[in-house]
């Protein structure tokens, strides 16, 4: 495997608007983790997502992912980002959107298929996305995500709206693919998520209140759940 | 520059248009129904429809071009498609091409359909090829494309993208010589006109349909569309942007 950290993020500084979203972060992603981005919405997790991909306007800082400088052209191929409202074709199909996108990447036409098999859209497929749900929308960005088999996958609130049965099923298969060595950084604002996470990192306004595992973070505020732990260490500034 | 990804890109945008049939309809069926229209208005004089009709059998991809191609944009840009897309592996150049590819063959169906019935079902006369119509044709649709394209950065809803057509394309069919000869035109409209690239557009149709010459001039006309359409095409590869705020 390659260095421990897939992501560092230094000293980093963005504005949006005119609002000052990040005003100096640090911290780092360990390889090969499922780790949970937590914190109300607003604290600025979007914008350290968008910062890791490669697509935000940062003002000052390092952010280095896999070893090079964030939105780097050899990162495109490395790196999945699914952001929080679905980016897809709504006047295609499942399959059309997924080929295309297969096509952009050049990874062969059978990807295409195991991705609509891992999110579970196998009887939608030939479905135009504007007929779908929501949540079934949200699962054809997440398998577009999936096709090139990225080596870091950046997942903003990817379970919003799902059923439980399907969330559980997911974050499975997020775990599955972190054993083969993907490194998986899942933004959520639902605490019981957190604990499903390997790591964790705990954003409020634009800081980092807390990083560890859940282990680590219920020893340390003495809570019996996480969403607790959270309450402590946020009050806790 | 990738064929692969221009090639993928060009099948994805007819696809969309195909699931969109009432918009091809509208573009394929409302040019000849126009043209039928202006040849019935002037049917008392038929030298008028001889020297308009022509040139607006080139002119109308222009318009359908740049409406749908704002459109389009402005969706890619607002559905977070653009976003995603300049996060993966595709050159700029790549979708710019991928869309010229796909609206070239609209626009070339457009033109072949309103040249038919324009020059066999309503009887107009055209001195030259009416191959050069079509391929005129289509270069003004690539240069709506990119005029488009350009123009959709500056629009945040549908309404502007549509009000965008009005502002850019009628002064420039008003000044471009179509409705009133350019030099009989006040002395400063003629100097804007000169800096129009719709103005050479309609020269080259013109001499394409009431000359038949093929001379010097038609081809300076031809190389001032082309400058325009890859000065377009550079101005919206502009505003495609990797990073955002």
């Amino acid at each position: 495997m390659g260095a421990a950290e897939a992501v560092t993020v230094r000293g980093l500084r963005v504005r949006r608007g005119g609002a000052l979203v990040l005003p100096g972060l640090s911290l780092a992603v360990r390889t090969g983790t499922v780790t949970g981005l937590l914190g109300p919405s607003g604290s600025g997790k979007t914008t350290l997502m968008r910062a890791i991909v490669g697509v935000q306007r940062v003002e000052a800082g390092e952010v280095t992912v896999l070893g090079d400088s964030a939105g780097t052209t050899v990162l495109r191929r490395r790196v999945g980002y699914v952001t929080q409202a679905p980016s897809i074709y709504a006047d295609l199909s499942v399959r059309e959107n997924l080929r295309y996108f297969a096509r952009v990447l050049g990874v062969p036409r059978e990807r295409v298929d195991e991705a609509i098999a891992t999110v579970d859209l196998r009887p939608q497929a030939g479905q135009v996305v504007r007929t779908l749900s929501g949540g079934e929308s949200a699962r054809v960005s997440l398998a577009t995500a999936l096709l090139g088999a990225p080596d870091l996958l950046v997942l903003d609130e990817p379970t919003v709206g799902l059923d439980p049965v399907l969330r559980r099923d997911l974050w499975a298969a997020f775990h599955r693919l972190a054993e083969q060595g993907t490194t998986l950084l899942v933004s959520s604002h639902v605490m019981d998520e957190a604990e499903r996470c390997d790591e964790l990192l705990l954003l409020r306004g634009g800081r980092l209140v807390a990083a560890g595992t859940p282990r680590e973070l219920l020893d340390r505020t003495g809570a019996t759940d996480l969403e607790q732990a959270f309450l402590t260490l946020a009050e806790g500034l | 520059m990738n064929a692969r990804v221009t090639l993928a890109t060009a099948e994805r945008v007819l696809r969309q248009l195909r699931r969109d049939p009432r918009t091809l309809a509208l573009v394929l069926v409302v040019p000849p129904v126009l043209l039928t229209l202006f040849r019935y208005v002037f049917d008392g004089q038929p030298q008028t429809f001889d020297r308009v009709g022509g040139p607006l059998v080139g002119l109308f991809p222009f318009i359908s071009m740049f409406l749908v191609t704002s459109i389009a944009m402005l969706r890619e840009r607002t559905s977070g498609t653009l976003e995603r897309l300049m996060s993966l592996p595709l050159g700029k150049l790549d979708l710019l091409l991928g869309y010229a590819l796909a609206f070239a063959v609209v626009a070339g169906a457009q033109a072949l359909v309103t040249s038919t019935v324009a020059f066999w079902l309503l009887g107009l006369d055209t001195a030259g090829p009416v191959w050069l119509v079509v391929a005129l044709a289509v270069g003004n649709a690539l240069l709506g494309m990119g005029l488009g394209l350009f123009l959709s950065a500056f629009a945040s809803t549908e309404f502007q993208a549509v009000q965008f057509m009005p502002a850019v394309v009628i002064p420039q069919l008003l000044l471009g010589g179509l409705l009133v000869p350019r030099e009989r035109m006040a002395r400063p409209l003629e100097l804007a006109s000169d800096a129009m690239p719709l103005t050479y557009a309609y020269d080259a149709l013109a001499r394409a349909t009431q000359i038949g010459e093929l001379d010097g001039r038609i081809w300076l006309d031809v190389g001032v569309l082309a400058g325009s359409v890859v000065l377009a095409l550079a101005l919206g590869a502009a505003t495609l942007r990797r990073r955002t705020s």
